[in-house]
């Protein structure tokens, strides 16, 4: 255990490492310039904006003086928000986006693992084939065409739910509707699958011959360990989610990290895209290996290495 | 051809599978001949601006007038096109990967298995956001000096990094594959007769992997389809005056608003795509029960 968790961290280091490294310097190399949106710009005022955000000198210069400060924890000031550090937008954008996304997951378990375990109850019944196409159909509809679709009925033709905009809860109802689904979907074909292969085993049999009811059989014993591969499932999805949350986000006119980074991509911004990338991939890298760990707690056949 | 005398008969059994795969045989025939028929020019703007569909304009006209049954066949070829290409960039890439690592075995294998541990861990859509923002420019210059300017360098950079984050599942499941059939006896006749490993990999193990390529092929297409889409959606894919059906999909979203609903500017777009992706997704299912050899009967 021990052994797995510092090997990954060793990983991670150096993989974070290139990630950053490889973002900074494309948007650095690549033509175009952080301030080449505003209108002519004197050459010596350019000079003078690119010597404050630390752009002046060689390529090879300002990469070394940002990963100076990156390893410090300063990803420094962002070119596109002026006057704003990067460390400052994160901190303000990254919450709107867990809460967001940690909604989602969390609606994407309750509507997935009970629609799965109904389905395997069921299994091939008419039942669980409709439950299998509809899980099908969440997971081939894109959010983007999803979420402006269930806008336009809730929000523009019934007036039940507002439009777009981030603050009251009624906002986050929609958005977090649309991130789930996908995931709700994909949770759901999963939880069939492990459930069908465990309710053959032999401690199910032995359950329902002491004369457990069915529902303490499915609930308490096989959902149990029908769980597992749940876990495994996780750091992937995580990982949708946050790609996901770019279109949402978007969509949905919400001050979250992904409109931050679309944002930053579009305009050029090395510190900002950097610190997003870099904060994405700790996320992940982080996240699967919680899921690793967990399944090494909980299932003691598992050995990881 | 083992793959294809499993094939038919299963489709002959499953009238749904049969249908979908129908459906996309007749997805693939309108986008390659449909924006021809409908008498219109997909980018020929008038005067009949926002039309709700009629006999003149089945899907209805856009914000220009431009009738929108030919830009949603117009949108499906493109997407079809990026989807077919990436997916054989991925699978070129994911086939070859997987087969020199299960086939060298060893160290090899377990360093090639890391690095795609490692890929498996970034957030490689965001990743091909940065590629596909920052090298269209060189890209625009090379296609040039090689004389392609016909082609938008935007396609060739999609087809490229898609094809890439694709790539992986495809590789796994190619390398466990080879593992097993490494040990079969037809492998050890073949090094016995002295034959070549390249002559082994390709003549040999490449056909007997053909039934699993098919199932990750058709799971690939519509999962390059959705990221295609996903970034023409955010305006980093596909360009005007070319369309696809993400960025068709974003214009009838830019295009609620509380006074009119234009409805089918998001319907028909959205709808075939989503109909197409249901219909790959479940054609791939289909064919994983019958032709992957890991899923137990």
């Amino acid at each position: 255990m021990t052994t797995l968790i510092t090997r990954r961290l060793l990983l991670a280091i150096p993989t974070l490492f290139i990630v950053v490294s490889l973002t900074f310097l494309l948007m650095r190399l690549a033509p175009g310039n952080p301030f080449s949106n505003e209108r002519k710009i004197p050459p010596e005022i350019l000079a003078e904006l690119e010597k404050q955000y630390n752009l002046n000198g060689s390529v090879s210069s300002q990469y070394f003086r940002y990963m100076g400060k990156v390893v410090r924890g300063d990803l420094s000031i962002s070119t596109q928000y002026r006057n704003r550090t990067v460390n400052d937008i994160l901190a303000q954008a990254l919450p709107v986006s867990m809460l967001l996304g940690g909604l989602a997951f969390l609606l994407a378990l309750f509507a997935g693992i009970p629609l799965g375990a109904f389905a395997a109850v069921r299994h091939n019944r008419a039942a669980d084939r409709v439950a299998m196409l509809v899980a099908l159909l969440g997971l081939s509809v894109p959010s983007f065409v999803l979420a402006p679709l269930l806008v336009m009925l809730f929000a523009v033709k019934w007036h039940w739910l507002p439009v777009a905009g981030w603050g009251s809860p009624d906002q986050i109802i929609l958005p977090a509707i649309c991130l789930a689904i996908p995931f709700a979907a994909a949770i759901a074909r999963l939880t069939r699958g492990s459930l069908l292969d465990v309710l053959k085993l032999d401690f199910i049999r032995t359950a329902r011959a002491k004369g457990l009811p069915e529902d303490a059989v499915l609930y308490r014993h096989a959902l149990k360990s029908a769980i597992l591969p749940l876990i495994s499932y996780c750091g992937p999805a995580l990982a949708g989610i946050l790609t996901g949350s770019l279109v949402i986000e978007t969509l949905f006119d919400i001050p979250g990290i992904g409109r931050f980074f679309v944002n930053s991509v579009l305009n050029r911004d090395p510190m900002m895209s950097a610190g997003v990338v870099l904060v994405f991939s700790a996320f992940l890298l982080f996240m699967n290996l919680v899921s690793d760990v967990l399944i090494c707690l909980l299932d003691r056949r598992v050995k990881i290495e | 051809m083992t793959t294809i005398r499993v094939l038919l008969p299963t489709l002959r059994r499953s009238p749904l599978l049969a249908i979908c795969a129908a459906f996309v045989i007749f997805v693939v025939l309108l986008a390659i001949v449909g924006a021809q028929c409908t008498g219109y020019g997909y980018a020929a703007i008038s005067d009949a601006s926002l039309q709700p569909p009629s006999v003149t304009h089945w899907f209805g006209t856009d914000l220009n007038g431009r009738d929108l049954l030919t830009r949603t066949l117009y949108g499906a070829r493109m997407s079809l096109l990026v989807a077919a290409l990436g997916t054989f960039v991925s699978l070129t890439v994911g086939v070859s990967y997987g087969m020199v690592s299960g086939y060298a075995g060893g160290r090899i294998d377990s360093l090639m298995m890391r690095v795609v541990e490692i890929l498996y861990s970034l957030p490689s859509l965001i990743l091909v956001i940065i590629l596909i923002a920052t090298l269209e420019n060189p890209v625009t210059l090379l296609l040039r000096q090689i004389g392609l300017i016909i082609v938008p360098p935007r396609i060739v950079l999609l087809v490229v990094f898609l094809g890439l984050t694709e790539w992986l599942t495809m590789a796994r499941i190619i390398r466990g594959q080879v593992l097993v059939l490494k040990e079969q006896a037809f492998v050890q006749a073949s090094e016995a007769l002295g034959q070549s490993h390249f002559r082994l990999l390709f003549r040999h193990l490449l056909p007997n992997l053909s039934g699993v390529i098919l199932v990750y092929l058709t799971l690939t297409i519509p999962a390059i389809m959705i990221d295609e889409a996903f970034l023409s959606f955010l305006g980093l894919g596909v360009q005007p005056p070319q369309a696809s059906w993400g960025t068709l999909i974003a214009d009838g979203a830019s295009s609620i608003n509380p006074i009119r609903l234009y409805w089918w500017l998001l319907v028909f777009p959205g709808g075939l795509m989503t109909l197409t992706l249901l219909a790959l997704n479940f054609l791939g299912d289909g064919l994983r029960d019958v032709l992957d050899p890991r899923v137990k009967k």
